[in-house]
């Protein structure tokens, strides 16, 4: 035990010394959880619109009024011709092309019907899948109001179901509800699985170990004197996480704090497991770092901490069930947001309570003091 | 009871494409100051290394005092010391820090056992604040032989100690050795440098992971058994190359100024071989017999094997 305590001593006394680490450690995350939320965002505000307009009729003055005056979009140029108007789309000016065409107007009381163009830049995915729905649903209002539609001599059309829908536990569907927990959960995974495998690499890399290993020091000893400091730090970042959370965004989680920070202590042994195994298969701190950032980067992307896992293929599903940080992810949010207790998160306290044990289970038995 | 056993210790890497320890056999007595003498990749390190339970032998078995290196490592780890060749203590830890740890670790205090370093340490004792990474070579490795000490090891194993250090700090680090030696610890030195053999008690002269030799370094340089000759001339280049295109020369090598040759013909006569190389157009040819030293005795011996 006195081993242990010195060890601990030793640990923490490197973590302070290092500046550079301590800043990492400390200062980093605050940093990114205060600019990741706000710069990373899925509401679109603001799709540039160029309009080819071959009417020139009040109905398509109106509809382009209403377009307009929808908030969500730009009016960048009014062209002439869609040749004319594409060019704006090409030269990445335009990310919608809205085109009415010639007799808009005259065929559209006359027959009834009328077509619009409505031609998206997909290069960015979100954006025009997002603005492409924008108009469709301004061009349906339009179409309700037009006189045709409502009018005079025409019976109103029969059972129309009107959808109205709210948003639960985030009310105003905002985004930085959705990735402010997550980017906690990235603090963690960071603390977690990179310090702990480039720390003890270190020790290899150096050969600081091979002067511990000819001490009578146990393995357990060695492996918590580095496990503990890691976990202290990770507890630690994560309690100035929710606090970030708190201060800049309100968000102050609606569940129990115990719940939270149960998974938060469990999921941080996991992880460091995860390092500790890394750091049992690679030799030197450059090669920990490509190992653990591949992992990481996988881990980061089928986690759910960006796109939803619903939304995955089976396959990618399946994988992203196997890493730790999708259950944590889950719980996070549903903790913070929507206030789930105990009792609604014990399947995923299972899952990381078997990723932690044999996580570590795997790392001790790989871990030989003797080779 | 010998203080350190070798038993037919062999040792391969890359899957045994890389043979490191051949077939060692030795013994290291107790209180002995014990030398293992070779070049560069002979197979030092991987028996220091077997020795101090970090590394599994393939075939034999090795023990220190009387423990077996793979059964009782945690034995052998309480009772020895070792200070690897590669300079492998906390560099962002301070000289005192350092000691305080590895003493802990072996659930002791520096005031302990603070006579057995007392010598060592109270030549780096005005830096004990300063970062370890922070010391001068020499200031290093006194510092790693203390960490090395801290817990009264009874046998202390030294792997290339000297390696990268200057001329005094290393004369005074054999003096260190000398000292701790007649505290009544074995120890088991390595070393690449010939000259240093001499300060050993005993020595094994080891090539591609065999040993060819262990004895006294005197007795090693008495068993040279051909008379030995220093040879030189105004182009030792050009003598040399026509030293070794002569059929009465057995071997021919140079040593700083002088070539040290050996004869083919025991009983051959200097000033006949003197003629003959003047014959050859060289100038102020002087040959001289010599007493052989280890680094003759092992050239010798490794182009014997």
């Amino acid at each position: 035990m006195k081993v242990l305590g010195y060890l601990l001593k030793k640990e923490f006394r490197q973590i302070f010394r290092d500046k550079t680490i301590l800043a990492m450690m400390f200062a980093m995350p605050i940093i990114q959880l205060v600019i990741l939320p706000l710069a990373m965002n899925f509401d679109v505000k603001s799709v540039n619109l160029a309009v080819v307009d071959n009417d020139h009729s009040s109905y398509s003055r109106q509809l382009i009024a209403k377009v307009g005056a929808s908030g969500y979009f730009k009016i960048v140029a009014a062209e002439p011709s869609f040749q004319r108007a594409i060019t704006y789309i090409e030269r990445e000016k335009a990310d919608v092309v809205l085109e009415i065409p010639p007799n808009f107007e005259s065929n559209l009381v006359r027959e009834g019907k009328q077509r619009v163009g409505v031609s998206v830049d997909a290069i960015n995915g979100t954006k025009a899948a997002i603005g492409g729905n924008y108009l469709m649903t301004v061009i349906a209002d339009f179409n309700k109001d037009i006189p045709i539609n409502t009018g005079r001599n025409r019976t109103p059309p029969a059972g129309v179901i009107d959808i109205t829908y709210s948003n639960w536990f985030n009310p105003l569907a905002e985004y930085r509800f959705y990735i402010v927990p997550a980017i906690l959960v990235l603090l963690l995974t960071l603390i977690g699985g990179f310090m702990s495998a480039l720390n003890i690499v270190r020790e290899k890399e150096v050969g600081t170990i091979e002067q511990i290993n000819v001490t009578p020091i146990q393995k357990w000893e060695f492996i918590l004197g580095k496990l503990i400091p890691f976990w202290v730090v990770g507890m630690i970042v994560f309690t100035l996480g929710l606090l970030v959370a708190w201060g800049i965004y309100g968000i102050w989680p609606v569940g129990s704090f115990v719940t939270l920070y149960v998974f938060a202590a469990i999921y941080l042994v996991a992880l460091l497991g995860f390092g500790l195994l890394v750091s049992t298969y690679t030799n030197n701190q450059l090669q920990a770092m490509f190992v653990a950032f591949f992992f990481m980067m996988i881990f980061m992307l089928m986690s759910g901490l960006f796109t939803a896992v619903d939304s995955m293929p089976p396959w990618a599903k399946m994988i992203a069930n196997l890493t730790p940080v999708t259950h944590f992810i889950k719980v996070i949010r549903t903790i913070v947001l929507k206030g789930s207790g105990f009792a609604d998160v014990q399947m995923e306290l299972l899952y990381l309570v078997l990723f932690a044990v044999l996580l570590n289970g795997w790392a001790i038995f790989n871990y030989r003091k003797t080779s | 009871m010998s203080a350190v056993t070798l038993d037919h210790i062999t040792k391969t890497y890359d899957k045994g494409k890389v043979l490191a320890v051949n077939d060692v056999s030795l013994q290291v007595e107790e209180g002995e100051l014990f030398g293992l003498i070779g070049p560069d990749g002979a197979g030092k390190t991987s028996i220091f290394r077997i020795l101090t339970t970090l590394l599994l032998p393939d075939k034999g078995t090795a023990s220190v005092r009387g423990y077996d290196c793979v059964k009782d490592y945690k034995e052998i780890r309480n009772r020895i010391g070792y200070m690897p060749g590669k300079f492998s203590l906390y560099q962002d830890l301070t000289v005192k820090e350092n000691l305080d740890f590895f003493a802990t670790l072996f659930g002791s205090t520096i005031e302990e056992n603070y006579e057995l370093i007392k010598d060592i340490y109270d030549q780096i004792k005005p830096f004990s604040d300063r970062r370890a990474g922070k010391l001068s070579g020499g200031m290093k490795q006194k510092l790693a032989l203390c960490c090395a000490l801290i817990h009264k090891p009874e046998v202390l194993f030294l792997d290339e100690p000297t390696t990268g250090v200057d001329v005094v700090s290393r004369k005074e680090f054999w003096d260190m050795l000398k000292h701790l030696k007649q505290q009544g610890i074995t120890i088991v030195v390595s070393t690449p440098y010939m000259d240093e053999a001499v300060l050993c008690e005993r020595i094994a002269l080891i090539q591609n992971g065999k040993i060819m030799s262990v004895d006294t370094p005197d007795k090693i340089m008495a068993q040279f058994p051909v008379k030995l000759y220093a040879i030189k001339a105004d182009n030792i280049y050009h003598l040399l190359t026509d030293l070794r295109s002569m059929p009465e020369i057995d071997s021919s090598f140079a040593f700083g100024e002088y070539i040290h040759i050996t004869l083919k013909d025991a009983g051959a006569d200097i000033d006949t071989l003197q003629r003959n190389i003047t014959q050859r157009g060289h100038t102020h040819v002087d040959i001289k017999l010599i007493h052989p030293g280890i680094e003759d005795s092992f050239i010798r011996l490794m182009n014997q094997a």
